[in-house]
């Protein structure tokens, strides 16, 4: 069983972020830049997979120069090789271009199986498992709490609310993954040192067939007009029991539509 | 803040970030918890181990990570920063190793060292008895032989690891008084007649169990004697120099994280409508610990390039040991001192790292030994490895 695992490098979710203010676009340069969280558990899956079933992990990513690092981090985990995905003209990429990228990178390998964190901590969308199935027209098994691979055959427990469905799909197959489903792996010293040395394909929009007017900032479907940053949290209210301390409370509940 | 560290390669710099990683999420959420409830982290060392950071200096060919002691050390010391008692069991389970790596032949390499360093397995000494502690050439546990075993008798005292240890080194009594008649023998700790006891009830450093260990003619095959009858002593030694640099680790280790708390403490602080960081009565005490951690740091590094270099580092090992275990005692109390009331609490951990400070000037030779072997350096009687009772040295 040969897997695919998207990797995205992200701003650290437990770090200061922001936008750039010269495009609005994520502000990478000034941030602690990270492997996306919910990508580990895609990885470790990934690699609980291959340690059952055999076959080759290879990490995918679209991003800077400097995601490099991530990509590393991956391989060091113990996937066998990747795919970088990079060109200045990506800068500012939506959702939709970029799935169209990594379709054609998807299309420079042979795998039976994608998996994919559900979101990522910087844009949060969640659409990238849907929309890569659509273009590549196979199965979206999505929201995986648990997979069970059997020969082609595909069974995931998808996370919701309110419980869980369990469904089946067929390889080649999109199986994106939540943060219930393992507990990722530390990169091991040996890990970290044997990465170093396994390969790492650069690819560019040009190496895909992609021309340039179909990504970046320009030919992105939505827009961030402006931004503001959070609020600062403002005194909480202090409510003194003078025989109608009850009667605050519940005011103050309904005030703010609780009640 | 980071510690900024000169690194001999960038794996050096990847494994420290890793150390760095692995302390900040799986050791400092359950420090305390741990530390209070006195229950050893197995699965954190389990962790570690599957990390390759359970058999740095040892190897690859046996599964270490050939890694040099200035490195392995500093790794230690980011360990104990975070907690004290795997800081420091790790430099006790690397020792551990130590003996079948330097003293075994090739088959015991072959046959022990792979799950020593491989990080399946946790190892300990047993060196000391009641009635021997620095005087360890008077230790009494005796092997006898009968035919090809071992039948040991007697009982092992202040044993880091007793009980959850999976293999322990025995210093016994092969032959006759004197260091020249003590041999090590390696022991399954599973093997029968072997009875840990109840741990002790230590000032701190709870979560690592410290107990006696009985010997009742417990059988051991003699293909596990280490080196050679009578050259136990001498392995005692050598292993206890090694320690050394890692107890001056864990110092430093401990005293950074105080260190770095009372900073954090006494910037945020605000007494007479400013940072008691503000008053230099008060930063003067700070600028004096981060001097004297950063002297101690530089020491311990002195003397493991040393042993990296392959010279001898005995009397630069005890140096280090006693100037930066001395060194954490009082840059802890001084960083209760920094927190007031808040640093006598639990609350804080301040209070906790002063009382783990103390067993350091006390593990691996008292500070008092390490002077004994820092003199005899001096005097030029004994260069490289020394311990009290050279007079039974062969």
């Amino acid at each position: 069983m040969n897997i695919v695992v998207l990797v995205k490098q992200v701003p650290d979710s437990g770090s200061e972020r922001t936008l750039d203010s010269t495009d609005n676009t994520v502000a990478r340069a000034s941030a602690d830049n990270v492997i996306n969280e919910m990508d580990e558990y895609a990885i470790e899956e990934a690699l609980k997979v291959k340690e059952a079933h055999g076959g080759e992990v290879t990490i995918l990513t679209m991003g800077p120069d400097s995601a490099t690092d991530t990509i590393r981090k991956a391989l060091s985990m113990g996937a066998d090789k990747a795919i970088h995905v990079t060109d200045p003209a990506l800068h500012g990429s939506c959702v939709i271009a970029t799935s169209a990228v990594l379709a054609k990178a998807l299309g420079t390998i042979e795998w039976d199986l994608v998996l994919s964190g559900a979101q990522s901590t910087d844009g949060g969308l969640t659409m990238m498992p849907a929309l890569l199935a659509e273009r590549l027209g196979v199965a979206h098994l999505s929201g995986a709490r648990k997979l069970t691979v059997d020969g082609s055959k595909l069974t995931v427990e998808r996370q919701t609310d309110g419980g869980y469905w369990t469904i089946e799909g067929q390889t080649p197959a999109i199986v994106s993954t939540w943060d219930t489903m393992n507990e990722p792996r530390y990169p091991s010293f040996k890990g970290i040192m044997a990465a170093k040395s396994k390969p790492v394909t650069t690819l560019s929009l040009a190496d895909l067939g992609v021309d340039e007017s179909e990504v970046g900032l320009g030919a992105a479907t939505s827009t961030v007009l402006e931004f503001a940053s959070r609020p600062p949290k403002s005194e909480g209210e202090q409510v003194n029991d003078e025989g109608d301390g009850a009667a605050k409370l519940a005011d103050f509940l309904a005030s703010k539509k609780f009640v | 803040m980071p510690v900024s560290r000169t690194l001999p390669s960038d794996d050096a710099r990847a494994l420290l970030d890793l150390t760095v990683d692995l302390a900040d999420r799986e050791l400092r959420p359950r420090v305390s918890a741990d530390e209070k409830a006195a229950r050893f982290p197995r699965d954190v060392f389990a962790t570690l181990g599957r990390s390759g950071l359970l058999g740095l200096p040892y190897p690859e060919e046996f599964g270490g990570g050939a890694q040099t002691y200035e490195v392995y050390l500093q790794v230690v010391e980011e360990l104990a920063a975070a907690w004290l008692a795997v800081g420091l069991g790790v430099s006790v389970h690397t020792l551990s190793a130590f003996p079948v790596a330097s003293f075994g032949t090739d088959q015991q390499k072959q046959e022990f060292l792979p799950g020593m360093v491989g990080g399946e397995l946790l190892g300990a000494y047993c060196l000391s008895e009641t009635v021997s502690g620095s005087d360890a050439a008077a230790l009494v546990t005796s092997a006898v032989r009968a035919g090809d075993d071992y039948r040991i008798r007697g009982t092992k005292a202040w044993v880091t690891h007793g009980g959850v240890a999976d293999y322990y080194n025995v210093f016994l009594r092969t032959g006759g008084s004197g260091a020249g008649g003590i041999s090590t023998v390696l022991v399954d700790a599973a093997t029968p007649g072997i009875t840990p006891q109840p741990p002790e009830h230590k000032m701190g450093m709870s979560s690592s169990p410290t107990s006696q260990i009985v010997f009742d003619d417990a059988v051991v095959s003699t293909s596990r004697l280490l080196g050679e009858e009578g050259q136990g002593f001498r392995i005692a030694l050598a292993a206890l120099d090694g320690g050394r640099l890692g107890i001056a680790a864990c110092a430093v280790g401990l005293a950074q994280a105080a260190l770095d708390y009372a900073v954090a403490y006494a910037q945020e602080r605000k007494q007479f409508g400013q940072a008691i960081l503000d008053f230099q009565g008060l930063s003067f005490m700070l600028t004096d610990m981060a001097t004297q951690v950063a002297a101690a740091r530089a020491l311990y590094l002195d003397a493991a390039r040393r042993r990296d270099a392959g010279q001898p580092y005995g009397p630069q090992a005890a140096m280090a040991k006693l100037f930066a275990t001395d060194m954490v005692m009082r840059v802890t109390i001084d960083a209760v001192q920094v927190l007031g009331g808040a640093g006598y609490v639990e609350d804080h951990p301040a209070e906790r790292w002063m009382r783990e400070a103390k067993v350091l000037q006390i593990v691996e030779g008292t500070n008092q030994v390490q002077r004994l072997v820092i003199a005899r350096s001096l005097s030029g009687r004994r260069a490289a490895t020394s311990g009290p009772r050279l007079s039974h040295s062969t």
